[in-house]
């Protein structure tokens, strides 16, 4: 109790000192929380992009169906399932019908993934319903990157070429009616999406899907020989694999940040407690034993450790609170390193990343507190009192 | 109000020091003994031991050879812990350069030795009023040393050093850093306290001033006493 009271009065005695000395601690906690919270929030994101904008809940696929092999596409389709369509008509069920296609940006020729889906699916968030154009016009929407690549802008018309199920070759042109914007590169890069009874009936195959996307309602009856059901967890399997590989850079940053943490930590420790010799000195010349002055400082460093905790809760949770709410904005350029990057990460803080960083910080307080008053304590007080212990 | 009971023996005491590859002798076969209520001074040049002896004294460092008996413990038979416990309750300290914490309020700084001894806040509150009353500083309660002159910190010192009325008081050049109105000022605080309390006082100086006041000087030359004389009245 009396090594409380003489900690809680050493720090209320400091004033600025132990001020500066939270405050830098709190910057740990803060910085680290932040840094890694942007991180998950990464991955986060990144995951539910790919849910949002292309995987959906779930999918059911042609049992030929690859999509790493596109020689598996003239093969990938067969009639839709009569139970789905009442809910392919309420939008809670896409079926997307794929095939190659070429198109001729300023005069070459490309390959590219054409895929007709309903204009009015609600699964998935490509703007399906801005798919709208006269009889005589193909609507077609592309991605950014797409865009960008290719210079194509909204109300182009750019020229597709393709074959239908009998391999017989057909040409139309396609009216850009918007440009959207994703981080999902999968659905963007290399594809044009147009309505799906349009492209059904360029490839002479009515009523007949290549995959289904489904929301949060289950799959109607289907034919198991025909469809293979994709659940989330292997749709999302590269993702994940990706999250798994970036972790271990991940949990290396964090060390690099707690070690850089820790550095603070411990040169403000060390020189404020080496300045304090003197002191030490003193207090053990005043009847303190050795064992009570490293307790003492000991106890300083966990309070200033609390202390920091709680400036941190102070300033850190509104300002991680409203950086989770409003996220953190990007570099456009960004956007040109090859990597999916929103326009705004929204970090994720999990209550492990908290408890884990709180008590490190903690942790390190103490131990760099622990380390010099034990080592000023152990040498001769006479020393100390003369401040000469380097 | 001087007594004949010993309260310091020294006998044949050595105190070497590392010193590179060799051993520095600060000490060398000093025999000694204080009663209670000396106001004594051990004196002479810088480096002639006199530090030393007032550490091994205040049990702050321990002999190398021989034995320095102090209230009855030999200081190189104490255990850590039982001459922590002998410097909080029975001898008081006061430093050339002061050595008060300096985050403490005065009040703080001479509360400290009690709080150690876990008196309740009642009597800690009186004994610290009665110490900082000895010295004439209660106005200065709430003062950091930061905010004081020279002669109030060291005023503030001796209340620490008195304040669980010692037996031993050990006095480290206290009047170095001082000028000499406030140098006499503190010796006649010190003197005073001798007096009233019967509070053995032993000094290191070579301080003129301190020398003035003392009723008994022992001169240390390189680490062995060379004279020690005792004045019945000064």
């Amino acid at each position: 109790m009396i090594t409380f009271k003489l900690a809680f009065r050493n720090l209320v005695g400091a004033g600025l000192r132990t001020w500066l000395n939270v405050f830098v601690l709190s910057l740990s906690y803060v910085v680290i929380i932040y840094m890694n919270g942007m991180l998950d929030g990464w991955n986060v994101q990144a995951k539910s992009d790919m849910m949002n904008w292309d995987t959906g809940q779930g999918q059911l696929w042609q049992k030929n169906y690859d999509p790493s092999d596109p020689f598996t596409l003239q093969d990938s389709f067969d009639p839709i399932p009569a139970d789905f369509n009442t809910m392919i008509g309420e939008g809670k069920i896409a079926p997307v019908l794929v095939t190659m296609a070429s198109f001729y940006p300023e005069g070459r020729i490309q390959s590219i993934l054409l895929k007709g889906i309903p204009e009015n699916q609600k699964v998935i968030e490509l703007p399906t319903a801005s798919m709208t154009a006269d009889s005589s016009s193909i609507p077609g929407l592309v991605g950014k990157r797409m865009a960008e690549a290719n210079k194509i802008k909204k109300g182009d018309v750019i020229t597709i070429r393709w074959r239908d199920r009998n391999g017989t070759f057909d040409a139309a042109d396609v009216l850009i009616t918007a440009i959207f914007e994703t981080n999902v590169p999968t659905v963007d890069g290399g594809q044009i999406w147009i309505p799906l009874s349009r492209l059904q009936k360029m490839m002479q195959l009515p009523g007949e899907a290549t995959l289904f996307i489904r929301g949060k309602s289950d799959w109607p009856s289907f034919g198991k020989d025909q469809w293979i059901v994709k659940d989330l967890k292997s749709l999302t399997a590269d993702i994940d694999q990706v999250i798994k590989a970036k972790s271990v850079s991940t949990s290396i940053l964090y060390l690099i940040l707690l070690l850089l943490a820790m550095l603070a930590i411990f040169d403000t420790q060390v020189l404020s407690i080496f300045r304090r010799q003197r002191e030490i000195g003193t207090q053990i010349a005043l009847g303190m034993t050795r064992g009570q002055v490293v307790r003492l400082f000991t106890l300083e460093g966990a309070m200033n450790g609390v202390l920091a905790a709680l400036l941190a809760a102070v300033y850190g949770i509104p300002f991680l609170a409203s950086q989770a709410k409003y996220g953190i904005p990007m570099p456009k350029a960004s956007n040109s390193m090859g990597m999916a990057i929103a326009e705004k990460i929204f970090p994720v803080y999990s209550v492990g990343l908290v408890v884990v960083t709180i008590c490190f910080v903690m942790l390190t307080a103490l131990v760099v507190s622990y380390i010099p008053a034990r080592r000023i304590a152990k040498m001769n007080p006479t020393e100390a009192i003369k401040g000469k212990i380097q | 109000m001087e007594s004949n009971k010993t309260v310091i023996t020294i006998r044949n005491l050595v105190k070497t020091f590392p010193m590179g590859n060799r051993e520095f002798t600060a000490l060398n076969g000093i025999n000694l003994s204080f009663a209670k209520g000396e106001f004594s001074g051990l004196v002479g040049p810088s480096g002639s031991g006199k530090t030393t002896l007032l550490n091994i004294i205040g049990t702050l460092d321990s002999p190398t050879e021989g034995e320095a008996i102090v209230l009855g413990d030999s200081v190189g038979e104490l255990s850590q812990k039982k001459a922590a416990n002998l410097r909080n309750m029975k001898i008081g300290f006061v430093f050339q350069t002061f050595n008060l914490l300096p985050v403490y309020s005065t009040f703080e700084n001479v509360e400290f030795p009690l709080l150690l001894q876990k008196m309740s806040a009642a009597n800690r509150k009186k004994s610290v009023m009665d110490a900082l009353d000895w010295v004439g500083l209660t106005d200065k309660a709430k003062s950091r040393p930061a905010q004081m002159s020279g002669g109030e910190c060291q005023r503030v010192a001796i209340a620490r050093a008195i304040v669980k009325k010692p037996e031993i008081v050990l006095a480290d050049e206290p009047t170095a850093n001082l000028d000499a109105e406030n140098s006499h000022n503190i010796l006649k605080t010190m003197e005073k306290l001798n007096q009233s309390l019967g509070t053995t006082f032993l000094f290191a100086t070579h301080d003129e001033k301190v020398i003035g006041y003392l009723k008994r000087i022992i001169k240390l030359v390189d680490g062995k006493v060379a004279s020690d004389e005792i004045f019945a009245k000064k």
